[in-house]
């Protein structure tokens, strides 16, 4: 039994992510949509609670999010994995439950 | 549309349902239940469901599934009027639809 | 159908969106289907369940009473995560007494607030089979 967790608004304007993040648990996974891929960026304010929940969690960024918003793959925090769309409907495929953090 | 009452004009839904819920009262009450296709003439058993609901309301601010109503009109007024029957016998087009607009509430919340 | 465990996950404050009120009513409606229903009230949704609210002022109805009638539609598990009060300067008596009535135990009176901490409410969350998010 595993959660793929789905955050869709900025970490700067809400705090969706962190509250995601501090409720997630072991083995389950992040995807970041919509403007909380901004969150993921390398030396962002957030980059260091993304990196202390990648010991327990995978967390991926959706490429059409970031691209749309001028963000090439190679700033964000190491570690982080970017999937396509196709890829988000596998990891919805994956794990047996969701939770949306709006 | 709107159901006119002592010369005055009340605004109802497409259903019949009261717009304004502080328009109602016992008159509005007694002459939707004589405007249906078959008119029903409240007794004291309606009123009785008819109250309580307001009560209900006044209190939660919803108007209870039927399920909830039944059982709480078991235990408030007993267990012989706790039934489905007994509402229905009162209120044949449902207990919750028909009582909840005589009594001048919203339709109960997912009642279809 | 077997049953499943049903979380309704409340992380806004009212009126100011619509998010709590249309919780509220899908929790209403769903209850129908009789499943294992919780209520979880986290970040700003904690503000949801607060004594006192009168938003007649704004013209808006009072649908804090509703929660009351909770207990009527058996949904008796509201989770409240401790860190999120405190993080507002709120304490649990800020919190409006909603109760249920206790079938098996000559219909007494009992809360059906449990106040949580932060990893409690994580592991709620992952014994769930699904999530409603608002």
């Amino acid at each position: 039994m595993s959660m793929l967790h789905i955050v869709n608004k900025s970490p700067f304007e809400r705090n969706a992510l962190a509250s995601c993040l501090s409720h997630a648990s072991k083995g389950d996974a992040v995807l970041l949509i919509e403007d909380a891929v901004l969150g993921a960026v390398a030396g962002s304010q957030v980059a260091h609670l993304l990196l202390s929940a990648l010991a327990t969690q995978a967390i991926y960024v959706l490429s059409e999010d970031l691209a749309a918003r001028g963000m090439e793959p190679n700033r964000l925090v190491k570690g982080l994995q970017v999937v396509d769309y196709s890829g988000f409907v596998d990891l919805t495929v994956q794990h047996d439950k969701n939770q949306s953090w709006l | 549309m709107a159901l006119e009452i002592g010369g005055k004009n009340i605004a109802t839904d497409e259903e019949g349902y009261l717009e304004n819920l502080t328009d109602w009262t016992p008159e509005i009450a007694s002459a939707m239940a004589l405007a249906e296709e078959q008119p029903v003439t409240l007794t004291d058993e309606h009123w009785e469901i008819i109250n309580f609901l307001r009560e209900y309301y006044e209190e939660y601010q919803i108007a209870p599934a039927v399920r909830v109503l039944t059982k709480a009109v078991g235990k408030r007024l007993g267990a012989d009027k706790g039934t489905s029957k007994y509402l229905y016998s009162l209120f044949p087009y449902g207990p919750g639809k028909q009582a909840c607009k005589y009594a001048g509430l919203p339709k109960p919340t997912g009642c279809v | 159908m077997a049953v499943k465990k049903f979380m309704y996950v409340n992380r806004k404050a009212p009126y100011g969106t619509v998010y709590a009120l249309e919780s509220l009513e899908v929790v209403l409606i769903a209850a129908a289907f009789e499943q294992e229903v919780t209520l979880a009230f986290l970040d700003d949704g904690v503000y949801q369940i607060v004594r006192n609210q009168n938003p007649k002022l704004l013209g808006m109805k009072n649908f804090s009473s509703t929660y009351k009638a909770l207990g009527d539609y058996d949904i008796k598990q509201l989770y409240v995560e401790r860190e999120s009060l405190i993080e507002r300067g709120l304490t649990e008596d800020d919190l409006m007494d909603i109760t249920y009535e206790d079938e098996g135990d000559d219909w007494a009176e009992k809360s059906s607030l449990t106040i949580v901490s932060r990893a409690e409410m994580a592991a709620l969350m992952a014994a769930q089979d699904v999530m409603f998010s608002f």
